[in-house]
């Protein structure tokens, strides 16, 4: 919505999956139940990040803001990298293997328990927009810089509580990620570009794009490995990207920017 | 001229190095950073000069690699041969790219995406066609001799890589004093503008895009001679569209002298941290991370930036 | 010399220019005038060929340019200055204006020297190695002209390039805008300042949201009924007929 390219998405994924794992080994906790430690952990990092970090970095133009969170992400990496090796981990739980039956087909239960995560926390992004003080102030900030500076709004909050809320959602989606996938320090490389595409073709600014996105996405990812095989099919997120980008730039539901 | 001299003096003063020391340490860390510098200076041709940040330009890397690495080994090309051949697919690559989004109006972040994009597309292609080897990757064979761009010792690969960083010290230094430079950095400064006052502004971007990729093909080629292989996460993987990224922007965009600066700046970052912390391999990244972070929140415009800032 | 006839362009609901046509003659200073919102620099935009229009044709010296775009209609021998002020900010003001010289020099050198010519005309000569971002909102203007005037037109169009400056400031750039007639280019202005307006130009057309409502000398367009109303409200001319006789 704020137009805040944000390049560290995968890498911020990366050390929020890496959290969740470490809580699993060290402390024992389900990840599902470390949803309460790490969406505030990460949200505190995010505001932080922004307001220390991004915000000093972008000197009124966009493309600083990619290079600075480009530089975030390959510090993220890498420290991944140099603390904890290469290695692939993943986690076991008693509910790993678990399937459920939904008409003729047999889903694995972590991931059901996924999506019915991310449409919840969709559903609470969206009340947060349309119905609290902070959503007003992300949307005029969003439309008008300015005029919000003029009626009192603390634009750099704003600002920062979004990039927060953003790294927040990344938490959460740890949380319901690992138990059906694994954490390596590259892991975030394959999330930025599918999370651009997500956006860009939902439309800027747009959660219910962004959801709807999220679902083409999947199935194009899903139809593409069928047809063309696993690794070749991964090139249909690339094209949808650009081809959004080139002819209809506002994806879906969003506003041209 | 003193611009010129300098850039004369420059070549010199390299291409003695083989003369002071025969450490195949030191050479290979000169053609290291000359190497670096190369792609540095490619991208700067773009980003610093034109104001189309790429955050892909491995795309052009791995054509120019891929050239050569495929017309040698599947057809037998001579290298040097080979070498115009890598810099028109460079060129080309460019010229797509370009027309597309440009013709399309994209700009700033959302081009710098869409150049990452078509990287990735390449990428996965080159990975899963038996043309380029697949994920397996293709060898060059070892057979050294000048007439076929290999040398038996480290010197002949310095002369080469320093030929081609002069080459593109002196478009930089073109840039900055022709007709065209002029109206590339117009573009840059304001599209709207420069429309204004008769320049072409789709043309002069995609000409810019095309000449950035085919000096970066020359990069591309040029590493395959150098290590003799190639395989597509080398050929088109982010460290590429990284590493052309951070020689610029450390050692100042848009001008003659950043990428060298900034290679340079950054391969002596990377030796004092593996001299420091041997035992974390890893280290040199995290530390061009951070100087990235650094330099986008202080010192933006760069080295040189602030060296001119300073003056009175 | 230029000819605009019957142009129109919408934007969503909003008619922005509304079947507008106007024939400037060659060697003059001449002014489109109208308040705010009126149509007049999306007229420029599209004469100039930043914007397309809807319908209607525009020729400049015989030619129809109507779909051409602005840099070719910029070679053609039309240049413009924008309203709010784009500078090449991060290069010097003789290097600004060098991208405008460049158009008729290819060479680096003569470019640079046209440039400096130029700026000699147009008073910025004190300035020419400063960064453009250092510039004053009064020199900037002068920049912007400057550059225009670097690509050689016989028709300038100048948007509001008074705006933003002092009295003083006004009656400096007065004669430079004189000097630049007498040169042999015909000038077009948007203007606000209408003590300029007053000075300097022959003919004058006023726009009122998107229509052409009046056209004339400039004494005659000031006691203009419609002209006041548009500037002033509703009835005002009315009143001041009667303020003046009461």
């Amino acid at each position: 919505m704020l137009h805040i390219i944000n390049f560290a998405h995968g890498a911020a994924l990366m050390m929020a999956l890496y959290g969740v794992f470490f809580l699993h080994q060290k402390a024992g906790i389900d990840p599902y139940l470390s949803l309460p430690l790490m969406v505030p952990a990460m949200f505190a990092a995010g505001y932080v990040l922004y307001r220390f970090v991004v915000a000093k970095a972008s000197h009124g133009k966009d493309e600083n803001i990619l290079l600075v969170t480009l530089g975030i992400a390959i510090v993220l990496e890498n420290v991944a990298l140099t603390l904890w090796k290469s290695d692939t981990r993943t986690i076991e739980t008693g509910y790993t293997f678990t399937t459920v039956a939904i008409g003729s087909a047999m889903i694995a239960l972590p991931k059901l328990v996924a999506f019915a995560g991310a449409a919840l926390v969709a559903g609470l992004l969206l009340a947060m927009i349309h119905g609290t003080d902070l959503g007003r102030a992300i949307r005029a900030c969003a439309r008008e810089r300015q005029g919000a500076r003029l009626v009192g709004i603390d634009v750099e909050h704003v600002f920062a509580m979004s990039f927060g809320i953003g790294l927040a959602c990344l938490g959460a989606a740890a949380c319901f990620l690992l138990p059906a996938y694994y954490v390596n320090p590259q892991v975030g490389n394959g999330f930025v570009l599918i999370a651009f595409t997500i956006v860009v073709l939902g439309g800027m600014g747009s959660f219910s794009g962004a959801l709807l996105g999220g679902l083409l996405i999947g199935v194009v990812e899903s139809i593409g490995g069928l047809i063309l095989g696993e690794s070749l099919g991964q090139m249909g997120i690339f094209l949808i990207f650009i081809a959004v980008l080139l002819f209809r730039p506002q994806g879906l539901f969003g506003a041209r920017a | 001229m003193r611009q010129l001299a300098a850039i004369a003096a420059f070549a010199v003063a390299v291409a003695l190095l083989p003369a002071v020391t025969s450490s195949g340490v030191v050479l290979n860390m000169a053609i290291m950073t000359l190497y670096a510098a190369l792609l540095g200076q490619a991208w700067n041709l773009l980003a610093g000069f034109g104001g189309q940040f790429s955050f892909g330009h491995a795309v052009f890397f791995g054509t120019g690699a891929y050239a050569a690495a495929v017309l040698q080994a599947r057809f037998g090309w001579n290298a040097w041969a080979a070498l115009p051949a890598a810099l028109a697919l460079g060129a080309a690559v460019g010229g797509f790219i370009g027309t597309l989004s440009f013709r399309y109006g994209l700009r700033g972040s959302y081009f710098a995406l869409v150049t990452l994009a078509f990287a990735e597309v390449f990428r996965i292609l080159a990975n899963n066609v038996q043309f380029t080897g697949a994920g397996v990757g293709l060898m060059i064979r070892l057979e050294p001799g000048a007439a076929r761009f290999q040398f038996a010792d480290k010197a002949g690969y310095l002369y080469v890589i320093l030929a081609f960083v002069v080459l593109g010290l002196l478009i930089s230094w073109w840039l900055k004093h022709s007709r065209y430079g002029a109206w590339l950095q117009a573009v840059r400064d304001s599209e709207d503008s420069a429309a204004a006052l008769g320049v072409n502004v789709f043309a002069v971007k995609l000409q810019a895009i095309m000449l950035s990729g085919a000096l970066t093909a020359a990069a591309g080629v040029f590493y395959v001679q150098y290590f003799q292989y190639i395989d597509p996460s080398l050929a088109y993987g982010p460290a590429v569209s990284v590493e052309a990224l951070l020689g610029p922007i450390i050692g100042g965009l848009g001008t003659v002298w950043g990428p060298i600066l900034g290679a340079t700046v950054l391969h002596l970052l990377g030796e004092a941290t593996r001299g420091l912390v041997p035992s974390l391999p890893g280290i040199n990244l995290i530390a061009y991370g951070v100087l990235l972070v650094l330099m986008i929140m202080y010192l933006p415009r760069g080295i040189i930036g602030l060296v001119k800032c300073s003056r009175p | 010399m230029l000819q605009a006839l019957n142009l129109s362009k919408r934007f969503g609901g909003l008619a922005a220019v509304q079947d507008v046509s106007l024939a400037v003659p060659g060697g003059a200073i001449t002014a489109l005038i109208g308040p705010n919102g009126a149509g007049k620099t999306t007229l420029f935009n599209l004469i100039s060929g930043f914007i397309r229009p809807d319908s209607g044709t525009v020729r400049f010296e015989g030619r129809d340019t109507t779909a051409l775009a602005p840099h070719a209609i910029c070679r053609l021998g039309m240049a413009r200055t924008f309203q709010i002020v784009q500078p090449f900010a991060a290069q010097t003001v003789r290097e600004n204006i060098a991208v405008g010289a460049h158009l008729h020099h290819r060479g680096r050198r003569e470019a640079i020297a046209a440039a400096e010519h130029v700026a000699r005309r147009v008073g910025l000569h004190a300035q020419l190695d400063k960064p453009a971002a250092s510039l004053t909102i009064a020199a900037r203007k002068r920049l912007e002209l400057a550059r225009a005037l670097a690509t050689g037109p016989r028709l300038l169009l100048l948007d509001e390039v008074l705006a933003g400056l002092n009295p003083q400031e006004i009656n400096e750039v007065l004669p430079v805008v004189r000097g630049i007639r007498d040169g042999g280019v015909t000038v077009l202005m948007i203007e606000h300042v209408m003590q300029a307006v007053m000075n300097l130009c022959e003919h004058v057309w006023v726009l009122s949201n998107g229509r052409l409502i009046a056209q004339g000398a400039p004494r005659e367009i000031a006691a203009h009924p419609q002209v006041i109303e548009a500037y002033l409200g509703h009835g005002t001319a009315e009143r001041l007929l009667k303020a003046a006789h009461a």
